[in-house]
């Protein structure tokens, strides 16, 4: 059941993101350099570390996939990887916003980390069309896998190379974290929590709606079986990248029809 | 493991010059690029970081030319099902093929190197040559690790010769970094500067650590 | 607790810094909004694909029920 716990974890999200919201720009003190515009600071970091987190975890759940060849880490995998895309790209855009701001240059090449979230946005976006172009569907989920296993680990050593070959050029002064006076690390920690939060609850719920589809086809399947026909409500859709899981662990299944 | 890696090298090294399919063209590739980035750039002698730059995206292209054929033989004429039927350690393919990889790497770059010095370079190389081959030797240990990984991904799908490039290209990017940034002090007019070591290091700890991963994986796409 | 007087800061004026902050959060609210209606679509979707199916099956129940009274009344 992946939707267990799912209204829970949403109330909590929206509590702590409400708190976080008030703390930005009730609580925290204004920075003396950057001032008001520093404020993208609480939620352009937050969204670059659980980015970050979400595509070394979606790694990982492959891993597990390799080791188990449960279809469901497959899964995981692939719900975390795309839904770190997609808080990748808020990244950038934030990022790029602050830049603007900061130095009048929507892009900037002195920020290791847009730099490297740039690289691995590009890796990444090759994730989905390389499952597109896999059909059989345990081959794509193996060599899915196997990407973002490799994917996974590239992460965290981009992001060092990135940031040592811009160390020494220009300080950082986008994501420093670092001697962050009391009133602005307490913000921080409950924006990065509530961006956390509402990470897990979206991943979650794409989780509980992938598997829901699943059992719907799964239903389909058996009223064809029992009426011995094609059933006349044959869905019309595209041949999707994302993985299928299926109600019924390891059962054979009928591909997908090829969309119009 | 050793014998049927030496196996399987000789015979990937004898079909390349057989068929010569893969360096001639790589190092074409690579003396055509010089002369298109002298009127892309509109210069006649480069030096220090641009001398640096333009060499190593010029291999880095090279090599993913290479790489987009490493595999093809093998998947277009049955090789892998005839691998696959043979007793032997699956991961000996992946040494193998990038042992070869490699060495198509270091026959481009005993092209591409001196018609780099001789068509676009200001400084001259001699004092420089051995560390300048010690940089290229640790990029292309890199190359030829994730290129190797990423040929077998791309080399089954449908898209293969975009889908390699545009896997490999970003997963390429930190030796790009590191190897741009220890040649340009080998370039430079002038006084020619050492390598600074922390780009050795990074260099030589991303090729262990995908060395490795490209070990522990490479199995799991060879299982049909 | 107090933040500290704005017009002594040297950075960019409130209303113009103002601009970008509010861009930045909002980009974050709109793609949590497409989001969520991206899953509407699909929850419409399911919701109609599942409405299909069960129609489908409580026709052929019927059919089946309809047809056994057929046969039973011809057996007798």
């Amino acid at each position: 059941m992946y939707g267990k716990g799912l209204r829970a974890l949403s109330i909590s999200t929206v509590a702590v993101m409400a708190l976080a919201l008030a703390l930005v720009f009730f609580y925290a003190p204004l920075e003396a350099e950057q001032g008001f515009l520093q404020k993208i600071f609480y939620v352009h970091v937050p969204l670059a570390i659980v980015a970050l987190c979400g595509f070394v975890a979606g790694g990982l759940f492959a891993i597990q996939h390799l080791r188990t060849r449960d279809p469901r880490w497959d899964m995981r995998s692939y719900v975390a990887i795309h839904m770190s895309l997609i808080f990748g790209v808020a990244t950038l855009i934030t990022g790029s916003i602050w830049a603007k701001g900061s130095w009048g240059h929507w892009w900037v090449w002195d920020e290791p980390t847009l730099v490297s979230f740039l690289i691995v946005f590009l890796l990444y976006a090759t994730y989905q069309p390389l499952r597109f172009a896999i059909e059989d569907p345990e081959r794509q989920a193996r060599y899915a896998s196997v990407f973002a296993v490799t994917a996974g680990a590239f992460v965290p050593l981009n992001f060092i190379a990135v940031r040592a070959s811009t160390a020494y050029v220009h300080p950082r002064v986008l994501g420093a974290t670092s001697n962050l006076p009391s009133q602005m690390a307490l913000t921080f920690l409950v924006s990065l929590l509530g961006i956390a939060l509402l990470f897990t609850t979206l991943c979650k719920y794409e989780l509980t709606a992938k598997h829901t589809r699943a059992q719907l086809r799964a239903l389909r399947r058996l009223a064809d079986r029992r009426a011995g026909t094609a059933v006349a409500v044959a869905p019309a859709r595209a041949r999707s990248a994302a993985p299928s899981v299926h109600a019924t662990a390891m059962t054979a299944h009928t591909p997908e029809r090829p969309g119009i | 493991m050793r014998r049927t890696v030496g196996a399987l090298l000789r015979k990937e090294l004898l079909v390349e010059l057989r068929t010569l399919e893969s360096v001639p063209g790589m190092s074409l590739f690579a003396v055509t690029t010089f002369v298109v980035f002298h009127f892309a750039l509109q210069r006649s002698s480069v030096d220090g970081d641009l001398a640096a730059g333009i060499l190593w995206v010029t291999l880095l292209f090279a090599a993913i030319l290479g790489i987009n054929r490493l595999f093809v033989a093998d998947a277009d004429q049955g090789g892998f099902d005839g691998f696959l039927l043979a007793p032997v350690e699956r991961t000996a393919l992946l040494v193998a093929k990038a042992l070869a990889l490699l060495a198509y790497l270091v026959a481009l770059e005993i092209v591409a190197v001196p018609a780099f010095a001789l068509l676009l370079l200001g400084p001259s190389l001699g004092q420089a040559m051995p560390q300048l081959l010690g940089v290229l030797a640790l990029g292309d240990l890199g190359i030829a690790a994730i290129g190797t990984l990423v040929a077998a991904l791309a080399v089954r799908t449908r898209a293969r010769d975009l889908l390699g490039p545009l896997l490999a290209l970003p997963l390429l990017v930190p030796i790009v970094i590191g190897g741009a940034r220890a040649t340009s002090p080998l370039l430079t007019l002038g006084h020619a500067g050492d390598p600074p070591t922390r780009w050795l290091l990074t260099l030589g700890l991303y090729d262990l650590v995908f060395g490795l991963i490209a070990y522990a994986l490479f199995d799991f796409l060879l299982e049909d | 607790m107090v933040a500290a007087p704005l017009g002594e800061l040297p950075a960019l004026p409130l209303h113009e810094a103002g601009k970008y902050v509010a861009a930045a959060y909002i980009v974050l609210f709109a793609l949590v909004l497409v989001y969520v209606a991206i899953m509407a679509i699909r929850s419409r979707r399911l919701e109609r694909d599942l409405g299909e199916l069960l129609a489908h099956e409580q026709a052929t129940a019927s059919q089946e029920s309809g047809e056994s009274q057929q046969r039973e009344s011809t057996l007798v």
